[in-house]
């Protein structure tokens, strides 16, 4: 087959594509609703201008912080749910988004600026960091991957690679060792191509490169100075090697210890600095990274359907949530919808994901508590049947791989319904049950967790903390209920909140929301005898898409918090940008104010009480 | 409770039982085997993997770990969080160019003999997350792989007949030549170090050669 076509060469191909891809990108300018328009009444129509696609652009991005000041004191926007960068090669520019929002609900104010990009690491732009505490981590990621200096942030340093890493990975004309193309499908491989490894095309036969000039064995390593002597320098004067600590004469040291990356309870590769006065913690940083696997550089060459799957590997408990997100942005994008019950499948999928994830949040809770694993074997045991169900449906355990643009992949048999009606309305209920038994009025974890990393509801939302730990703390804040997606609306189930932001709550509101999924879940199956058999997705079944240009933020209520899409589209079979939002990276901004003045084991629990997962800190 | 491995020919209870060496009475109650035979099928039996994940593969080794597909019926579960405990360390997950400094660390942190699993496609050759800038291209670049698992993640069943591989292999091991007991045999790596990209130090001539402008 390969022989009968002609091959065109490789570099005409990009071309063409390139040029098709140019013509297709037509600009429409955003729709203004009443509080851009109140922006721009106080600011101004040269300053504040209606973006591409999406939101207002502040033309000047050195009064960017004014702007902010508004957005935060007169138009309450209390949190910034996603900060991101978008870097512009041809125009030359980076283009800096964020979302803003009301904590009362409604969809994210979106505002954009723009920094050259050769000044982007020279001159900056102010930090929003004093009005947003919750962009700390996220600015840190721009700065690290883009390069984009952010003036008067607490503490600018690389956070997912490591100091002394060669250049910007993100931006466009960033190339990595085993690049090939900027686009798949690469022509190497379709159509009639024959691949060759990566590693037979690059020098090292590996994936790296090397600055020229660089000899590693007068390379000393650069050491991790950003990261401890920030610690150091905030000691007592004197030095933290000599601090009196009593008129006796008794001498205290300071210490420093690290935390991971391997540690039993730091729920994946994550480490924790953190100081320590005796069994005190004074002072706590995060070290990220150690499980970022590129899947935004790799998405952006990805084609829109190849995507699906990495999807899943984000959050790698909760799979089809993730899928969710992702797939719902795409067809906003696309403006088509899926049938009716394709939707009910993927609320049920995701309902049951929910179920299965606090499952296993709550047991390993219980491992960070001290019950090492046998809590732990009832909770994964219930998930095992969650687990089962996918299998069986979608072929495999955890990465799904089930929902596509207009429908999902498969549709659920009778038998199944049958068994997941029996999980819903008889095994999980009882299953809970024993587990409240157990644990709510357990005395040794009211003794361990009740008052244990409290956060006040104030400092949640300026932290743009969300999931549980937000409603564990008193917001009722639930994307499902507060910018309903997908059959939400039509179901009757409550938002659980609770009071008292520690550890102890955050427990108590998965117990409650898992009631509330099988809530749904009844309502769901109920639902869904009504609609077609088969009837599983809008238009044809398509390989190729192309996506109208455009730009979109879809996010949607995953166990652990919002998940958000933000995706840039220029018309081609690929993103132009991709950037995902997720709940446990954001979450862990505000781990520093939680752990601060605890024990060194309540730490452990902390961290366990947010349900972070790796995959999607890191990304 | 004669293992099945015991009845090995030489060994079986029968010829024992004929066996002018062994006394009447202790019949029943001695075995003759080979020191490497006991040395294995002991070894073989109470491996304690470290407690360490990488990533989604991490999971499906908890679930094999967990109730239901009860790695202890193998005598495995026994997983230790100190690399100084433990002798087998499953590579369950990608392997990035930032962690990959701490993992040669720790496998040289563990006393010999030491086993390795490379568990999932990310381990064993990078994986979906291959040409990602932070990713290496397999574990097996850095440290010596003994069994590969392929899969995306592993099923449980998958991680198990990885385990029973592995033993197999214990089993054909010799005392007389396992590299452990030979001069020399402690085979310490040295650790990658984190530069402008990730530098293994084992290659730094090669390096120096190829990027002299
Ligand atoms: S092989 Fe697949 S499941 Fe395992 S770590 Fe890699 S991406 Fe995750």
């Amino acid at each position: 087959m390969a022989e009968a076509t002609t091959p065109v060469p490789p570099a005409a191909k990009t071309a063409a594509r390139a040029e098709k891809a140019e013509k297709k990108l037509v600009i429409t300018l955003a729709t203004m609703t009443p509080e851009m328009m109140s922006l721009q009444e106080h600011f101004g129509a040269d300053l504040i201008q209606p973006a591409p696609n999406e939101g207002v652009l502040i033309a000047d991005s050195a009064r960017l912080a004014d702007v902010a000041l508004f957005l935060h004191d007169e138009l309450h926007l209390e949190s910034i749910a996603n900060a991101t960068a978008t870097d512009y090669v041809k125009e030359g520019y980076i283009e800096l988004v964020y979302h803003a929002q009301h904590i009362t609900g409604g969809l994210p104010l979106c505002f954009k600026t723009r920094v050259p990009r050769g000044d982007a690491d020279t001159v900056g732009l102010p930090s929003l960091t004093p009005l947003y505490p919750g962009v700390e981590f996220q600015e840190r990621e721009i700065y690290d991957l883009y390069g984009v200096r952010f003036n008067g942030h607490p503490d600018l340093r690389r956070i997912l690679l490591w100091e002394g890493f060669n250049g910007y990975p993100m931006r466009k004309d960033w190339h990595e060792a085993y690049y090939e193309q900027d686009t798949k499908p690469y022509d190497s491989r379709w159509p009639g191509g024959t691949h060759r490894l990566a590693e037979e095309r690059v020098p090292w036969a590996d994936n790296v490169n090397y600055p020229p000039n660089f000899n590693p064995d007068e390379y000393k390593g650069i050491p991790d100075a950003g990261l401890y002597d920030t610690m150091r320098a905030e000691a007592p004067t004197g030095g933290p090697t000599d601090t009196p600590f009593l008129a006796t004469g008794i001498q205290t040291d300071e210490l420093i210890v690290n935390m991971g990356p391997q540690h039993p309870s730091t729920h994946g590769v994550l480490r924790m600095v953190v100081k320590l006065d005796g069994e005190t913690i004074t002072d706590l940083k995060l070290v990220l990274g150690y499980l970022h696997r590129n899947h935004e550089k790799i998405a952006e060459r990805n084609t829109w359907l190849h995507n699906i799957p990495f999807t899943d590997r984000l959050d790698y408990i909760t799979g089809m949530p993730n899928e969710m997100g992702y797939v719902q942005g795409v067809e906003k994008l696309m403006k088509i919808k899926p049938t009716e019950r394709a939707d009910y499948l993927r609320v049920i999928m995701c309902e049951l994901t929910r179920v299965a994830s606090h499952f296993w949040s709550i047991g390993f809770l219980l491992n960070d508590l001290g019950a090492f694993y046998t809590p732990a074997l009832y909770f994964i045991t219930e998930r095992e049947f969650v687990m089962d169900l996918f299998d069986e449906i979608t072929g495999s355990r955890m990465m799904n791989n089930y929902m596509r643009f207009g429908g999902v992949a498969r549709d659920v048999t009778p038998a199944q319904f049958e068994r997941i009606r029996y999980l819903v309305t008889d095994r999980f209920p009882k299953a809970i049950d024993e587990m409240e038994r157990l644990l709510s009025d357990n005395e040794i974890v009211r003794a361990r967790t009740i008052g244990v990393g409290y956060l006040s509801a104030d400092r949640c939302v300026a932290y743009s903390v969300t999931g549980p730990v937000l409603r564990a703390s008193g917001v009722p804040y639930d994307l499902r209920r507060s910018d309903p997606y997908s059959l939400y609306d039509r179901f009757d189930f409550d938002v659980p909140v609770l009071y008292g932001g520690d550890v102890y709550d955050r427990y108590r509101v998965r117990v409650l929301e898992m009631r509330q999924s099988l809530r749904i879940l009844e309502q769901a199956l109920a639902q869904i005898e009504q609609t077609k058999v088969g009837d599983i997705q809008a238009g044809k079944k398509a390989y190729v898409h192309r996506v109208p240009a455009g730009e979109v933020y879809s996010r949607v209520e995953t166990p652990k918090g919002e998940l958000g899409f933000y995706m840039v589209s220029d018309g081609g079979q690929n993103a132009y940008r991709y950037h995902v939002r997720s709940a446990s990276f954001i979450n862990l901004t505000a781990l520093k104010e939680m752990t601060v003045g605890m024990k060194v084991a309540d730490a452990v629990v902390i961290l366990g009480s947010l349900d972070i997962v790796l995959g999607e800190v890191d990304r | 409770m004669a293992d099945a491995e015991t009845n090995l020919p030489g060994t079986s209870a029968v010829e024992i039982k004929n066996d002018p060496r062994v006394p009447a009475e202790l019949n029943n109650n001695v075995f003759i085997t080979t020191l490497d035979k006991i040395y294995n099928w002991g070894r073989k039996r109470s491996m304690w993997p470290m407690l360490f994940g990488l990533a989604c593969c991490a999971i499906e080794m908890i679930c094999t770990a967990a109730a239901r597909y009860d790695l202890a019926r193998f005598g495995w579960e026994l997983m230790r969080p100190s690399p100084r405990q433990a002798d087998l360390m499953i590579v369950s997950g990608t392997v990035t160019k930032k962690m990959v400094p701490q993992i040669v660390r720790l496998y040289n942190q563990m006393p010999q003999p030491r086993y390795v699993i490379a568990m999932g496609a990310c381990a064993t050759g990078g994986g979906p997350f291959k040409e990602g800038y932070n990713v290496v291209s397999g574990i097996d670049k850095f440290l010596p792989v003994d069994v590969y698992i392929p899969g995306c993640p592993p099923r449980p069943e998958a991680l198990m007949h990885g385990f029973v591989k592995l033993q197999e292999k214990i089993e054909k091991q010799s005392l007389r030549t396992v590299s452990w007991y030979q001069p020399g045999g402690d085979d310490v790596v040295p650790v990658p170090m984190l530069g402008p990209d990730m530098v293994d130090l084992r290659r730094s001539a090669e390096i120096a050669e190829k990027t002299r402008a």
